[in-house]
Protein backbone atom coordinates (compact mmCIF):
# COMPACT_ATOMS: atom_id res chain seq x y z
CA UNK A 1 0.00 0.00 0.00
CA UNK A 2 2.83 2.35 0.97
CA UNK A 3 4.45 1.89 -2.78
CA UNK A 4 1.15 2.28 -3.98
CA UNK A 5 1.25 5.38 -2.49
CA UNK A 6 4.42 6.81 -3.35
CA UNK A 7 4.05 5.73 -6.40
CA UNK A 8 0.73 7.61 -6.87
CA UNK A 9 2.82 11.13 -5.02
CA UNK A 10 5.45 10.71 -7.42
CA UNK A 11 3.63 10.59 -10.94
CA UNK A 12 1.50 13.65 -9.17
CA UNK A 13 4.53 15.07 -8.23
CA UNK A 14 5.96 14.61 -12.21
CA UNK A 15 2.79 16.15 -13.34
CA UNK A 16 4.03 19.42 -11.14
CA UNK A 17 7.59 19.55 -12.61
CA UNK A 18 6.81 18.90 -16.29
CA UNK A 19 4.75 22.21 -16.94
CA UNK A 20 5.86 24.53 -19.40
CA UNK A 21 8.07 27.01 -16.88
CA UNK A 22 7.16 30.23 -15.46
CA UNK A 23 10.28 32.04 -17.34
CA UNK A 24 11.74 30.13 -20.28
CA UNK A 25 15.13 32.44 -19.77
CA UNK A 26 15.20 31.54 -16.17
CA UNK A 27 15.14 27.86 -16.54
CA UNK A 28 17.71 27.90 -19.72
CA UNK A 29 19.95 29.84 -17.18
CA UNK A 30 18.84 26.78 -14.61
CA UNK A 31 19.98 23.46 -16.67
CA UNK A 32 23.36 25.46 -17.34
CA UNK A 33 24.28 25.87 -13.37
CA UNK A 34 22.26 22.34 -13.13
CA UNK A 35 25.03 20.96 -15.93
CA UNK A 36 27.70 22.38 -14.08
CA UNK A 37 26.92 21.08 -10.34
CA UNK A 38 25.41 17.96 -11.29
CA UNK A 39 27.53 17.01 -14.43
CA UNK A 40 30.81 18.97 -14.82
CA UNK A 41 31.95 18.66 -10.94
CA UNK A 42 31.25 14.89 -11.38
CA UNK A 43 33.87 14.63 -13.99
CA UNK A 44 36.69 13.98 -11.52
CA UNK A 45 35.05 11.27 -10.11
CA UNK A 46 34.26 9.81 -13.39
CA UNK A 47 37.97 10.02 -15.01
CA UNK A 48 39.52 7.86 -11.58
CA UNK A 49 36.78 5.05 -11.25
CA UNK A 50 36.93 4.62 -15.16
CA UNK A 51 40.09 4.23 -15.46
CA UNK A 52 40.92 2.20 -12.64
CA UNK A 53 37.76 -0.02 -13.33
CA UNK A 54 38.63 0.13 -17.57
CA UNK A 55 42.50 -1.55 -15.74
CA UNK A 56 40.96 -4.26 -13.52
CA UNK A 57 38.62 -5.22 -16.28
CA UNK A 58 41.53 -5.84 -18.71
CA UNK A 59 43.74 -7.69 -16.00
CA UNK A 60 41.00 -9.89 -14.89
CA UNK A 61 40.05 -11.03 -18.65
CA UNK A 62 43.87 -11.63 -19.19
CA UNK A 63 44.00 -13.91 -16.24
CA UNK A 64 41.35 -16.07 -17.63
CA UNK A 65 42.65 -16.51 -20.61
CA UNK A 66 44.94 -19.43 -20.09
CA UNK A 67 45.14 -21.26 -23.50
CA UNK A 68 46.34 -20.56 -26.18
CA UNK A 69 43.67 -21.01 -28.74
CA UNK A 70 42.03 -17.70 -27.60
CA UNK A 71 44.38 -14.83 -28.83
CA UNK A 72 45.28 -12.00 -26.39
CA UNK A 73 43.47 -9.72 -28.92
CA UNK A 74 40.29 -10.45 -26.53
CA UNK A 75 41.12 -8.53 -23.93
CA UNK A 76 40.63 -5.74 -26.10
CA UNK A 77 37.12 -7.25 -27.14
CA UNK A 78 36.00 -7.93 -23.86
CA UNK A 79 37.24 -5.23 -21.83
CA UNK A 80 35.51 -2.74 -25.05
CA UNK A 81 32.15 -5.01 -24.69
CA UNK A 82 32.18 -5.23 -20.60
CA UNK A 83 32.55 -1.07 -20.64
CA UNK A 84 30.40 -0.30 -23.03
CA UNK A 85 27.37 -2.58 -22.09
CA UNK A 86 27.34 -2.25 -18.53
CA UNK A 87 30.47 -0.89 -16.49
CA UNK A 88 29.82 2.52 -18.08
CA UNK A 89 26.07 3.17 -18.35
CA UNK A 90 24.92 0.88 -15.36
CA UNK A 91 28.01 1.29 -12.88
CA UNK A 92 28.67 4.55 -13.12
CA UNK A 93 24.86 5.83 -12.76
CA UNK A 94 24.93 3.94 -9.73
CA UNK A 95 27.89 5.95 -8.79
CA UNK A 96 26.37 9.42 -9.68
CA UNK A 97 23.46 7.87 -7.97
CA UNK A 98 25.07 8.06 -4.49
CA UNK A 99 26.87 11.61 -5.72
CA UNK A 100 24.41 13.56 -7.54
CA UNK A 101 21.17 11.38 -6.10
CA UNK A 102 22.01 12.56 -2.51
CA UNK A 103 23.15 16.05 -3.55
CA UNK A 104 19.72 16.51 -5.05
CA UNK A 105 17.52 14.89 -2.47
CA UNK A 106 19.75 16.91 0.51
CA UNK A 107 19.35 20.15 -1.80
CA UNK A 108 15.80 19.91 -1.88
CA UNK A 109 15.03 18.73 1.64
CA UNK A 110 17.25 21.82 3.10
CA UNK A 111 14.99 23.95 0.91
CA UNK A 112 12.15 22.42 2.35
CA UNK A 113 13.09 22.60 6.29
CA UNK A 114 14.11 26.01 6.03
CA UNK A 115 10.62 27.13 4.33
CA UNK A 116 12.58 28.32 1.03
CA UNK A 117 10.38 25.96 -0.68
CA UNK A 118 7.22 27.63 1.05
CA UNK A 119 8.44 30.91 -0.41
CA UNK A 120 8.93 30.14 -3.80
CA UNK A 121 4.91 29.40 -3.59
CA UNK A 122 3.92 31.86 -1.99
CA UNK A 123 5.43 34.21 -5.03
CA UNK A 124 3.41 32.35 -6.90
CA UNK A 125 6.20 30.31 -8.69
CA UNK A 126 5.41 26.11 -9.20
CA UNK A 127 8.37 25.21 -7.16
CA UNK A 128 8.24 21.69 -8.54
CA UNK A 129 8.54 22.62 -11.71
CA UNK A 130 11.31 25.50 -10.78
CA UNK A 131 13.45 23.16 -9.00
CA UNK A 132 12.93 19.78 -10.53
CA UNK A 133 12.69 20.16 -13.64
CA UNK A 134 16.04 21.92 -14.81
CA UNK A 135 17.84 18.97 -12.80
CA UNK A 136 15.82 16.64 -14.68
CA UNK A 137 16.90 18.01 -17.96
CA UNK A 138 20.47 18.54 -17.05
CA UNK A 139 21.15 15.01 -15.68
CA UNK A 140 19.53 13.41 -18.96
CA UNK A 141 22.02 15.81 -21.06
CA UNK A 142 24.60 15.51 -19.17
CA UNK A 143 25.20 12.05 -18.32
CA UNK A 144 25.67 9.99 -21.80
CA UNK A 145 28.50 12.75 -22.05
CA UNK A 146 29.76 11.68 -18.48
CA UNK A 147 29.11 8.06 -19.98
CA UNK A 148 31.12 8.66 -22.99
CA UNK A 149 34.03 10.23 -21.00
CA UNK A 150 34.09 6.84 -18.95
CA UNK A 151 34.04 4.47 -21.39
CA UNK A 152 37.07 6.88 -23.02
CA UNK A 153 38.75 6.52 -19.67
CA UNK A 154 37.96 2.99 -18.97
CA UNK A 155 39.56 1.35 -22.41
CA UNK A 156 42.13 3.60 -21.63
CA UNK A 157 42.77 2.20 -18.30
CA UNK A 158 42.70 -1.53 -20.28
CA UNK A 159 45.76 0.13 -22.61
CA UNK A 160 47.60 1.25 -19.70
CA UNK A 161 47.18 -1.97 -17.61
CA UNK A 162 47.86 -3.76 -20.26
CA UNK A 163 50.94 -2.46 -20.99
CA UNK A 164 52.10 -1.61 -18.03
CA UNK A 165 51.92 -5.21 -16.78
CA UNK A 166 53.26 -6.73 -19.96
CA UNK A 167 50.03 -9.01 -20.08
CA UNK A 168 49.28 -8.09 -23.47
CA UNK A 169 50.83 -5.80 -26.14
CA UNK A 170 49.52 -2.28 -26.93
CA UNK A 171 49.27 -3.58 -30.49
CA UNK A 172 47.00 -6.92 -29.17
CA UNK A 173 45.18 -5.08 -27.42
CA UNK A 174 43.92 -2.10 -29.98
CA UNK A 175 43.18 -4.86 -32.64
CA UNK A 176 40.86 -6.16 -29.99
CA UNK A 177 39.14 -2.93 -29.02
CA UNK A 178 38.20 -2.58 -33.08
CA UNK A 179 37.34 -5.88 -33.46
CA UNK A 180 33.20 -6.34 -34.33
CA UNK A 181 32.12 -3.21 -33.31
CA UNK A 182 28.72 -2.82 -33.45
CA UNK A 183 27.76 1.60 -32.81
CA UNK A 184 24.55 0.43 -31.84
CA UNK A 185 26.21 -0.75 -28.38
CA UNK A 186 27.29 2.77 -27.67
CA UNK A 187 23.70 3.77 -28.36
CA UNK A 188 22.29 1.31 -26.47
CA UNK A 189 25.07 2.29 -23.68
CA UNK A 190 23.36 5.89 -24.35
CA UNK A 191 19.83 5.27 -24.02
CA UNK A 192 20.60 3.36 -20.70
CA UNK A 193 22.09 6.17 -19.32
CA UNK A 194 19.59 8.91 -20.42
CA UNK A 195 17.36 6.88 -18.53
CA UNK A 196 19.00 5.68 -15.16
CA UNK A 197 19.62 9.72 -15.18
CA UNK A 198 15.99 10.78 -15.65
CA UNK A 199 15.58 8.27 -12.13
CA UNK A 200 18.25 9.85 -10.46
CA UNK A 201 17.26 13.38 -11.07
CA UNK A 202 13.23 12.43 -10.60
CA UNK A 203 13.51 10.10 -7.70
CA UNK A 204 16.11 12.12 -5.80
CA UNK A 205 13.89 15.35 -6.72
CA UNK A 206 10.76 13.79 -4.76
CA UNK A 207 12.72 12.17 -2.00
CA UNK A 208 14.25 16.04 -1.30
CA UNK A 209 10.62 17.58 -2.05
CA UNK A 210 8.57 15.87 0.36
CA UNK A 211 11.18 16.00 3.52
CA UNK A 212 9.17 16.63 6.61
CA UNK A 213 11.11 17.79 9.87
CA UNK A 214 14.86 18.74 10.42
CA UNK A 215 18.64 17.88 9.54
CA UNK A 216 17.97 14.66 10.51
CA UNK A 217 15.15 13.94 7.89
CA UNK A 218 17.34 15.52 5.63
CA UNK A 219 20.27 12.82 6.04
CA UNK A 220 17.27 10.19 5.45
CA UNK A 221 16.25 11.60 2.22
CA UNK A 222 19.28 11.94 1.19
CA UNK A 223 19.60 8.13 1.86
CA UNK A 224 16.19 6.98 0.72
CA UNK A 225 17.36 8.52 -2.55
CA UNK A 226 20.49 7.27 -3.34
CA UNK A 227 18.85 3.68 -2.35
CA UNK A 228 15.31 3.96 -4.29
CA UNK A 229 17.49 5.11 -7.34
CA UNK A 230 19.78 2.27 -7.17
CA UNK A 231 16.85 -0.25 -6.76
CA UNK A 232 15.47 1.37 -9.67
CA UNK A 233 18.58 1.61 -11.59
CA UNK A 234 18.92 -2.34 -11.09
CA UNK A 235 15.29 -2.94 -11.77
CA UNK A 236 15.22 -0.49 -15.08
CA UNK A 237 18.64 -2.28 -16.22
CA UNK A 238 17.04 -5.71 -17.06
CA UNK A 239 14.29 -4.27 -18.43
CA UNK A 240 15.96 -1.79 -20.91
CA UNK A 241 18.40 -4.82 -21.59
CA UNK A 242 15.37 -7.46 -22.50
CA UNK A 243 14.14 -4.68 -25.14
CA UNK A 244 17.20 -2.76 -26.08
CA UNK A 245 19.49 -6.14 -27.08
CA UNK A 246 17.35 -9.50 -27.20
CA UNK B 1 -9.13 43.75 3.58
CA UNK B 2 -8.33 40.33 4.21
CA UNK B 3 -11.20 38.32 5.59
CA UNK B 4 -11.03 34.16 7.16
CA UNK B 5 -14.60 33.11 7.07
CA UNK B 6 -15.66 30.51 9.69
CA UNK B 7 -12.39 28.57 8.65
CA UNK B 8 -11.64 25.09 9.95
CA UNK B 9 -8.39 22.65 9.18
CA UNK B 10 -7.51 19.20 10.75
CA UNK B 11 -4.50 17.16 10.19
CA UNK B 12 -5.50 13.78 10.41
CA UNK B 13 -7.71 13.76 14.14
CA UNK B 14 -5.95 16.82 15.23
CA UNK B 15 -8.52 19.67 14.72
CA UNK B 16 -6.22 22.61 14.62
CA UNK B 17 -8.54 25.70 13.18
CA UNK B 18 -11.88 25.40 14.84
CA UNK B 19 -14.42 27.28 13.28
CA UNK B 20 -12.44 30.71 12.75
CA UNK B 21 -13.39 34.00 11.93
CA UNK B 22 -11.66 36.88 11.96
CA UNK B 23 -10.91 40.06 9.69
CA UNK B 24 -7.46 41.91 8.43
CA UNK B 25 -7.76 45.57 8.18
CA UNK B 26 -6.03 47.44 5.34
CA UNK B 27 -3.21 49.64 6.59
CA UNK B 28 -3.14 47.89 9.74
CA UNK B 29 -0.62 45.97 11.45
CA UNK B 30 -3.13 43.21 12.45
CA UNK B 31 -1.31 40.58 15.27
CA UNK B 32 -2.38 36.90 15.79
CA UNK B 33 -1.04 36.46 18.66
CA UNK B 34 -1.39 32.56 21.47
CA UNK B 35 0.38 30.52 22.62
CA UNK B 36 2.79 27.92 21.08
CA UNK B 37 0.14 25.53 19.49
CA UNK B 38 -2.53 27.70 19.54
CA UNK B 39 -2.46 27.27 16.05
CA UNK B 40 -1.59 30.65 14.49
CA UNK B 41 1.24 29.42 12.29
CA UNK B 42 -1.74 26.84 10.81
CA UNK B 43 -3.93 30.09 10.21
CA UNK B 44 -0.86 32.09 8.58
CA UNK B 45 -0.24 29.15 6.48
CA UNK B 46 -4.02 28.51 5.22
CA UNK B 47 -4.14 32.59 4.95
CA UNK B 48 -1.76 32.19 2.34
CA UNK B 49 -2.46 28.97 0.58
CA UNK B 50 0.05 26.58 2.18
CA UNK B 51 -2.13 24.89 3.60
CA UNK B 52 -5.68 23.93 2.10
CA UNK B 53 -8.34 24.68 4.30
CA UNK B 54 -10.72 22.06 5.45
CA UNK B 55 -14.28 24.38 5.22
CA UNK B 56 -14.94 28.11 5.12
CA UNK B 57 -13.68 30.87 2.75
CA UNK B 58 -10.51 33.17 2.55
CA UNK B 59 -11.05 36.52 1.03
CA UNK B 60 -8.48 38.95 -0.28
CA UNK B 61 -10.73 41.91 -0.83
CA UNK B 62 -13.78 40.36 -2.49
CA UNK B 63 -11.84 37.40 -4.28
CA UNK B 64 -12.24 34.29 -2.97
CA UNK B 65 -8.65 32.53 -2.41
CA UNK B 66 -9.91 29.34 -1.41
CA UNK B 67 -11.79 28.88 -4.11
CA UNK B 68 -8.72 29.27 -6.86
CA UNK B 69 -7.17 27.07 -8.65
CA UNK B 70 -3.36 27.40 -8.73
CA UNK B 71 -3.32 29.40 -11.90
CA UNK B 72 -5.94 31.74 -10.30
CA UNK B 73 -4.43 32.51 -7.42
CA UNK B 74 -1.42 33.10 -8.49
CA UNK B 75 -2.11 36.85 -9.79
CA UNK B 76 -3.38 36.93 -6.06
CA UNK B 77 -0.36 35.40 -4.79
CA UNK B 78 2.02 37.93 -6.69
CA UNK B 79 0.08 40.69 -4.65
CA UNK B 80 1.74 39.23 -1.34
CA UNK B 81 4.84 39.15 0.54
CA UNK B 82 6.01 37.12 3.48
CA UNK B 83 7.92 37.25 5.98
CA UNK B 84 8.82 33.59 7.62
CA UNK B 85 10.13 32.66 10.97
CA UNK B 86 13.87 32.01 9.59
CA UNK B 87 13.91 34.44 6.81
CA UNK B 88 13.95 31.59 4.26
CA UNK B 89 16.57 33.52 1.90
CA UNK B 90 17.61 31.32 -1.20
CA UNK B 91 21.10 30.23 0.13
CA UNK B 92 22.24 29.74 -2.90
CA UNK B 93 21.77 33.52 -4.11
CA UNK B 94 23.40 36.50 -2.46
CA UNK B 95 21.45 39.60 -0.70
CA UNK B 96 21.10 41.35 -4.09
CA UNK B 97 19.78 38.07 -6.13
CA UNK B 98 17.14 37.64 -3.21
CA UNK B 99 15.81 40.51 -3.16
CA UNK B 100 15.66 40.66 -6.88
CA UNK B 101 14.58 37.28 -7.55
CA UNK B 102 10.44 38.13 -7.18
CA UNK B 103 11.51 41.17 -10.02
CA UNK B 104 13.40 38.86 -12.20
CA UNK B 105 10.33 36.16 -12.10
CA UNK B 106 7.39 38.92 -11.98
CA UNK B 107 8.45 41.65 -13.94
CA UNK B 108 9.14 43.13 -16.90
CA UNK B 109 12.05 45.05 -15.64
CA UNK B 110 15.72 45.64 -17.38
CA UNK B 111 18.90 44.60 -15.25
CA UNK B 112 19.14 48.08 -14.35
CA UNK B 113 15.43 49.07 -13.54
CA UNK B 114 15.49 45.96 -11.68
CA UNK B 115 18.91 47.02 -10.09
CA UNK B 116 17.49 50.22 -8.92
CA UNK B 117 14.63 48.49 -6.88
CA UNK B 118 16.85 46.23 -5.23
CA UNK B 119 18.72 48.84 -4.25
CA UNK B 120 15.87 51.19 -2.93
CA UNK B 121 14.32 48.29 -1.08
CA UNK B 122 17.68 47.17 0.71
CA UNK B 123 18.19 51.08 1.72
CA UNK B 124 14.45 50.97 2.87
CA UNK B 125 15.69 47.76 5.34
CA UNK B 126 19.06 49.96 6.11
CA UNK B 127 21.03 47.21 4.53
CA UNK B 128 22.32 49.46 1.70
CA UNK B 129 25.75 47.75 1.45
CA UNK B 130 25.42 44.19 1.74
CA UNK B 131 24.45 43.33 -1.80
CA UNK B 132 27.02 40.97 -2.44
CA UNK B 133 27.02 39.48 0.60
CA UNK B 134 25.35 35.58 0.69
CA UNK B 135 22.78 34.85 3.81
CA UNK B 136 25.04 32.44 5.64
CA UNK B 137 27.36 35.78 6.01
CA UNK B 138 24.20 37.77 7.74
CA UNK B 139 23.01 37.94 11.11
CA UNK B 140 19.57 36.71 12.22
CA UNK B 141 18.43 40.82 12.45
CA UNK B 142 20.21 41.35 8.67
CA UNK B 143 18.04 37.87 7.77
CA UNK B 144 15.54 39.23 8.25
CA UNK B 145 15.41 42.77 6.93
CA UNK B 146 16.78 41.00 3.92
CA UNK B 147 13.43 38.92 3.68
CA UNK B 148 11.21 42.62 4.58
CA UNK B 149 13.53 44.00 1.54
CA UNK B 150 12.33 40.89 -0.69
CA UNK B 151 8.83 40.60 0.22
CA UNK B 152 7.94 44.44 -0.56
CA UNK B 153 10.27 43.92 -4.14
CA UNK B 154 7.12 43.87 -5.58
CA UNK B 155 4.86 46.64 -3.86
CA UNK B 156 2.83 43.83 -1.87
CA UNK B 157 -1.20 44.28 -1.27
CA UNK B 158 -0.76 42.13 1.60
CA UNK B 159 2.42 41.10 3.75
CA UNK B 160 2.07 38.10 5.76
CA UNK B 161 4.76 37.72 8.89
CA UNK B 162 5.57 34.45 10.84
CA UNK B 163 6.88 35.38 14.04
CA UNK B 164 9.45 38.00 12.83
CA UNK B 165 11.62 37.99 15.58
CA UNK B 166 12.03 35.05 17.07
CA UNK B 167 15.39 34.22 18.24
CA UNK B 168 16.48 37.88 17.76
CA UNK B 169 17.85 40.19 20.84
CA UNK B 170 14.83 42.40 22.19
CA UNK B 171 16.67 45.46 20.81
CA UNK B 172 16.68 44.21 16.70
CA UNK B 173 13.67 43.15 17.56
CA UNK B 174 12.52 46.22 17.91
CA UNK B 175 13.85 47.49 15.07
CA UNK B 176 12.44 44.96 12.66
CA UNK B 177 8.93 45.41 14.51
CA UNK B 178 9.52 49.31 13.94
CA UNK B 179 10.28 48.73 9.93
CA UNK B 180 7.35 46.06 9.36
CA UNK B 181 4.88 49.02 11.15
CA UNK B 182 6.33 51.72 9.03
CA UNK B 183 6.22 50.00 5.71
CA UNK B 184 2.64 49.06 6.48
CA UNK B 185 1.18 52.49 7.07
CA UNK B 186 3.96 54.29 4.40
CA UNK B 187 2.52 52.07 1.86
CA UNK B 188 -0.95 51.08 2.79
CA UNK B 189 -0.58 47.13 3.29
CA UNK B 190 -2.77 44.86 4.68
CA UNK B 191 -0.45 43.26 7.80
CA UNK B 192 -0.75 40.17 9.64
CA UNK B 193 1.40 39.46 11.97
CA UNK B 194 1.71 36.04 14.02
CA UNK B 195 3.72 36.46 17.18
CA UNK B 196 3.82 35.44 20.79
CA UNK B 197 5.91 38.48 21.91
CA UNK B 198 3.91 40.83 24.31
CA UNK B 199 6.66 43.75 23.29
CA UNK B 200 5.14 43.57 19.78
CA UNK B 201 1.91 43.72 21.11
CA UNK B 202 2.65 46.80 22.55
CA UNK B 203 4.53 48.38 20.01
CA UNK B 204 2.83 47.90 17.16
CA UNK B 205 -0.35 46.33 17.58
CA UNK B 206 -2.96 48.05 15.59
CA UNK B 207 -5.71 45.08 15.88
CA UNK B 208 -5.30 42.42 18.04
CA UNK B 209 -6.50 38.40 17.16
CA UNK B 210 -6.12 36.02 20.34
CA UNK B 211 -6.45 32.56 19.33
CA UNK B 212 -6.52 29.81 22.25
CA UNK B 213 -6.76 26.06 21.17
CA UNK B 214 -7.65 26.62 17.91
CA UNK B 215 -10.48 29.10 18.38
CA UNK B 216 -10.52 32.65 17.93
CA UNK B 217 -10.61 33.78 21.76
CA UNK B 218 -10.33 37.78 21.52
CA UNK B 219 -10.78 40.47 19.31
CA UNK B 220 -9.47 43.99 20.42
CA UNK B 221 -6.68 46.47 20.06
CA UNK B 222 -3.62 46.82 22.24
CA UNK B 223 -5.15 49.58 24.83
CA UNK B 224 -8.15 47.05 25.22
CA UNK B 225 -5.77 43.71 25.83
CA UNK B 226 -5.14 44.79 29.58
CA UNK B 227 -8.87 44.97 30.31
CA UNK B 228 -10.19 41.89 28.29
CA UNK B 229 -11.63 40.08 31.80
CA UNK B 230 -10.99 36.63 30.02
CA UNK B 231 -9.24 34.64 32.13
CA UNK B 232 -7.02 32.98 29.38
CA UNK B 233 -5.99 36.11 27.70
CA UNK B 234 -4.98 37.73 31.20
CA UNK B 235 -2.45 34.27 31.24
CA UNK B 236 -1.07 34.72 27.83
CA UNK B 237 -0.78 38.71 28.77
CA UNK B 238 0.83 38.37 32.46
CA UNK B 239 2.68 36.19 31.93
CA UNK B 240 6.15 38.00 32.63
CA UNK B 241 6.80 39.39 35.70
CA UNK B 242 7.13 42.45 34.25
CA UNK B 243 4.24 42.43 32.72
CA UNK B 244 2.23 41.75 35.86
CA UNK B 245 4.25 44.52 37.73
CA UNK B 246 2.44 46.47 35.06
CA UNK B 247 -1.00 45.51 35.68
Amino acid sequence: MKLISHLGRYLLLMKEVFVKPDRVKEFFRQILIEIQSLGIDSLGITVIISIFVGAVVAIQTAYNIDTPLIPMSMVGFTARQSIILEFSPTMLSLVLAGKVGSRIASELGTMRVTEQIDALEIMGINPANYLIQPKVFASVIINPVLIIFSIAFALFGGWLACVTTGIVTSNDYIVGLQSWFEPYTVTYALIKTAVFAFIIASVSGYQGYYTRGGALEVGSASTRAVVFSSILIITSNLILTQLLLV
Amino acid sequence: MIEAQSINKSFENNHVLKDVSVKFQKGHTNLVIGQSGSGKTVLIKCLVGLHEIDSGAIIFDERDFSRMSFKQRKKIRKEIGMLFQGGALFDYMNVEENVGFPLKMFSNKTAKERLDRVNFCLDRVNLSKANKLMPSELSGGMMKRVAIARAIALNPKYLFCDEPNSGLDPQTATVIDNLIYEITHEYDITTVINTHDMNSVMEIGDSISFLYKGELWWEGSKDQIFNTGNKEVDDFVFASELYKKLK
